[in-house]
């Protein structure tokens, strides 16, 4: 390894930062503050657009291509049934599992 | 609630800031706090552990894999700085990476900061320290539908999520590479499926079907013709603000009453 136990150290603690500040500022910035209707509207629609942007790759793109096929894609098969118990039970423990025994079965029959 | 004698001396001895906290201290918010971080506990520890034993791989001490557990808190930055180390590139790389990566918890932040204005400048620096993903993604479905989160859940969410991640990175980086088989037994998709259960629970009104659809379809191009990091940023700060717009031309009085949450 080139790295020293210093230079990990410091790096870590960069990391820390560049991580902190963007979770940081806005909440110490904002919080206290009446922010106008139209904002507060929009930011009501952050969380949603957030999930599924992180979730639009995952279940579309696996390895960064374009594909329903079964055995590079089974996460969106998985999902299919995941997103019926979502639906269906609203119950988030619930529909975890029935995610991971889904993919769990579907990696057993590609195996 | 019934407070036990000495909370009330503290209570009275204390102005308002930290009231909201000591108001909160009872055994519902404590279980309500590690029940509403069960599924992301479940998902965190398995994911920690695969970078436990990434970080290893790449030959940083047990103590090292912790330490950043504990003081980064992001997965997606912590298996990418992992994967520069071993390529040995600079410090001052690595922090950049990891400050690109993280610029969408900016909009995270702000988007949940209307609801914590009743957290005093301490709380309110414990939980950016400790704002992920998949914590904002809990929170966000509860605070919009209370006033005035109890603190001790919200905090108690927060530290079961975050020993869960931290106690993974340890598992994987103590026993190595003997339990890596993550992906046969389905744990891979835990925190996929807690996103597809949170975006589900909040799909309430056909604007926010319309902003979801948006901002998948604008994820995936971006992904798939830029590359990087970029693509969460600006799906949503596409998507929410074509979510505006729809409120714009389709908005009666009636509807901005019912608007937010």
């Amino acid at each position: 390894m080139t790295y020293t136990n210093e230079a990990v150290i410091i790096l870590i603690l960069a990391m820390a930062a560049a991580t902190y500040l963007p979770r940081l500022l806005p909440l110490l910035l904002l919080s206290r503050r009446r922010l106008p209707l139209s904002v507060e509207r929009w930011l009501s629609y952050v969380p949603v657009a957030v999930l599924a942007a992180l979730l639009g790759p995952i279940l579309l793109l696996p390895e960064g291509s374009f594909t329903l096929e079964l055995s590079p894609n089974p996460y969106f098969w998985a999902a299919l049934p995941t997103f019926a118990a979502a639906v269906y039970t609203r119950n988030m423990f619930i529909t975890v599992i029935a995610g991971v025994v889904c993919m769990a079965l579907l990696r057993l029959i590609l195996s | 609630m019934e407070d036990l004698y000495y909370l009330k001396a503290l209570k009275a001895m204390l102005k308002d800031e930290g009231m909201t906290f000591f108001s909160s201290l009872n055994w519902k918010n404590l279980a309500g706090g590690l029940k509403i971080s069960l599924p992301v506990c479940l998902g965190y520890f398995p994911i920690g552990f695969a970078y436990g034993v990434m970080a290893t791989g790449v030959d940083l001490s047990p103590g090292q894999t912790a330490l950043m557990s504990i003081l980064v808190f992001a997965g997606s930055s912590q298996f990418i700085a992992v994967s520069m180390i071993g390529e040995q590139l600079p410090v001052l790389t690595i922090a950049l990476t990891t400050f690109l990566v993280n610029l969408r918890h900016l909009l995270m932040s702000a988007a949940i900061s209307p609801f914590l204005g009743h957290l005093n400048r301490l709380q309110q620096a414990l939980f950016a320290h400790q704002l992920t993903d998949e914590t904002f993604a809990l929170h966000s479905l509860h605070f919009s539908k209370e006033k005035d989160p109890p603190v001790l859940r919200i905090i108690t969410t927060n530290m079961a999520a975050h020993l869960s991640w931290v106690a993974g990175s340890l598992a994987g980086a103590w026993t190595g590479s003997l339990l890596t088989d993550l992906e046969a037994l389905g744990l891979d998709f835990t925190l996929g499926a807690m996103f597809i259960f949170l975006l589900v629970i909040q799909l309430t009104t056909l604007r926010y079907i319309c902003v979801a659809f948006l901002s998948v379809a604008a994820s995936v191009l971006l992904f798939k013709f830029l590359g990087g990091h970029w693509y969460i940023v600006i799906s949503t700060l596409f998507a929410a603000t074509a979510g505006l717009f729809l409120d714009k031309i389709t908005d009666t009085p009636k509807l901005k009453f019912k608007g937010k949450g």
